[in-house]
């Protein structure tokens, strides 16, 4: 029977903090990096030009379609060597988790937008609002609301997947608890505790979102 | 009501794929003039009405409104979107399911043109939309939502909207159709009081006692085609043709003199 002793983390405490520090503060990043780009390819994907609907889609397939662990992979080390553009670790990461989940959050929000009522946007049209005004002031208001347990569960999604950041050493949760693990010879204990930490974050935020999603289902 | 008419059209024409539902459309309207638009469902009244404030883009034709004008057809560009918005910002537009913004006010809703299009500021645009709600009677309902009121409280917040920007012209989109019967003549009370003040309105109607009464013409469509177009007494009570005597057979609203079904 395995002894566990938790007690023996209290030492590595502050590096594990400062990786869930990491791993929080790279989520902030590519959820916004990533919703300001699934934004972009959500409204490409409605254009009125096929060149932009073209492209919207092709960004959003090759994210989708292939693992986020070859993306970063790929912008780290095979992008530089064809391209000639190095970047570091972090904005490896930050580009390839942004764009990943920017492919995801497209659909959730180009759904949303044709979900609301043509008769909105015509409004806005007959009251004389070019097509971005009415997209701003009265489409997307509205859509948002009915997006939002989506984007969230997407978001959730996307915190787990930084934890994939540590195979280009960037200093995250699990990086740092590698280093522990490898210090303390306490995997099982590390990896538990590690464990625990993502879920008692990200269990309050499932629960928010299924709140919202009834929320959502009582109000239509 | 002299001079030159307010709205005109051409041989307007517009096909969704292989249908063509506008087939060479020609109608003026002049000055303060109120036409009504009938005829059955599918004949092409609701996309004239859209053509008429570019909402639908036609294929072929010319339309003028006051001073703007706007050709369709091969060689014709499309006017950019700046100058569409900017045409039915002066044309006002009401819908038969209201169309009311449900994330906004009352209030909000008949600011929101001012505010986004016309970028008056808040307090006039408040200003402004308060007196509008009181033209048509929902001053005491400023800061209530839209799905707190009744159908033709919604139709009537619809055409305050509308009336803010201050258009040149009215058009109206069989507006009494989605409402319960007794809220119908309170819409329909807004439209005649308009139509008393000497707004140039083009209204889609099948309140034909309402068309008889309020408009100066009426236009009766089928097909893609204005089939008899005349003063509203003259085609109502004696139409001319035989299809829009057929048509308004199926009417025996409001007491107004119908010819007899089935000639
Ligand atoms: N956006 C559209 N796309 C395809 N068909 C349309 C569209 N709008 C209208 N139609 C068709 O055009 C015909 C005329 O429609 P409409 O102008 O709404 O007639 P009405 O208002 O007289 O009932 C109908 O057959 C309708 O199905
Ligand atoms: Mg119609």
């Amino acid at each position: 029977m395995y002894q566990w002793d938790f007690g023996i983390l209290w030492s590595y405490r502050w590096l594990l903090l400062n990786g869930l520090g990491v791993t929080v503060g790279f989520t902030a990043a590519i959820v916004a990096f990533g919703l300001v780009a699934g934004l972009i390819a959500a409204l490409g994907m409605l254009s009125r030009f096929a060149v932009l609907r073209l492209a919207a889609l092709g960004f959003i397939e090759v994210f989708r379609c292939t693992p986020i662990l070859v993306q970063l992979i790929w912008f780290y080390y095979a992008m530089p060597i064809l391209t000639g553009l190095e970047m570091t670790a972090v904005s490896a990461s930050i580009f390839a988790l942004s764009l990943y989940g920017g492919s995801f959050y497209a659909e959730i929000i180009r759904g949303g937008i044709v979900s609301i009522d043509a008769g909105q946007g015509e409004a806005g049209a007959a009251l004389g609002m070019t097509p971005g005004q009415s997209m701003r002031r009265i489409v997307l208001p509205q859509a948002v609301k009915r997006m939002l347990p989506a984007l969230m569960n997407q978001s959730i999604i996307q915190f787990k997947n930084t934890s994939l950041v540590s195979v280009l050493a960037v200093p995250d949760l699990v990086y740092q608890s590698q280093v522990a693990a490898h210090d303390s010879f306490r995997p099982l204990e590390t990896y538990t505790a590690v464990a625990l930490a993502y879920f008692a974050i990200l269990f309050p935020l499932t629960i928010l979102v299924r709140l919202g999603e009834r929320r959502l289902a009582s109000a239509a | 009501m002299t001079g030159e008419p307010k709205i005109e059209i051409a041989d307007l024409r517009k096909s969704f794929g292989r249908l063509d539902v506008l087939r060479g459309i020609g109608l003026s309207v002049e000055t303060g003039g109120v036409v009504a638009l009938i005829g059955p469902s599918g004949s092409g009244k609701s996309t004239l009405l859209r053509c008429l404030n570019l909402l639908v883009v036609p294929d072929g034709g010319r339309i003028r409104v006051g001073d703007e004008r706007f050709s369709f057809g091969s060689g014709e560009k499309l006017p950019p979107a700046k100058r569409l918005a900017a045409f039915r910002a002066g044309t006002g537009m009401v819908f038969q399911h209201f169309n009311l913004f449900p994330h906004m006010s009352v209030l909000g809703n008949v600011m929101e043109g001012l505010v986004t299009v016309r970028r008056l500021p808040k307090a006039e645009a408040a200003e402004r939309a308060r007196a509008q709600l009181a033209k048509v009677g929902l001053a005491d309902r400023a800061g209530q939502y839209p799905s707190t009121l009744s159908g033709g409280q919604k139709q009537r917040v619809a055409i305050a909207r509308a009336l803010a920007m201050e258009p040149g012209v009215m058009l109206f989109d069989e507006v009494t159709s989605a409402l319960d019967p007794e809220l119908v003549g309170e819409v329909l009370g807004v439209i005649r009081a308009l139509a008393a003040e000497g707004m140039t309105m083009v209204i889609v109607t099948h309140e034909i006692a309402f068309a008889r009464d309020v408009a100066n013409r009426v236009v009766f469509m089928r097909g893609g085609i204005v089939v008899e177009e005349g003063p509203a007494r003259q085609v109502i009570d004696a139409p001319r043709e035989d299809a829009t005597r057929t048509f308004l057979s199926h009417f025996h609203r409001g007491g107004a003199a119908l010819a007899p079904a089935g000639s």
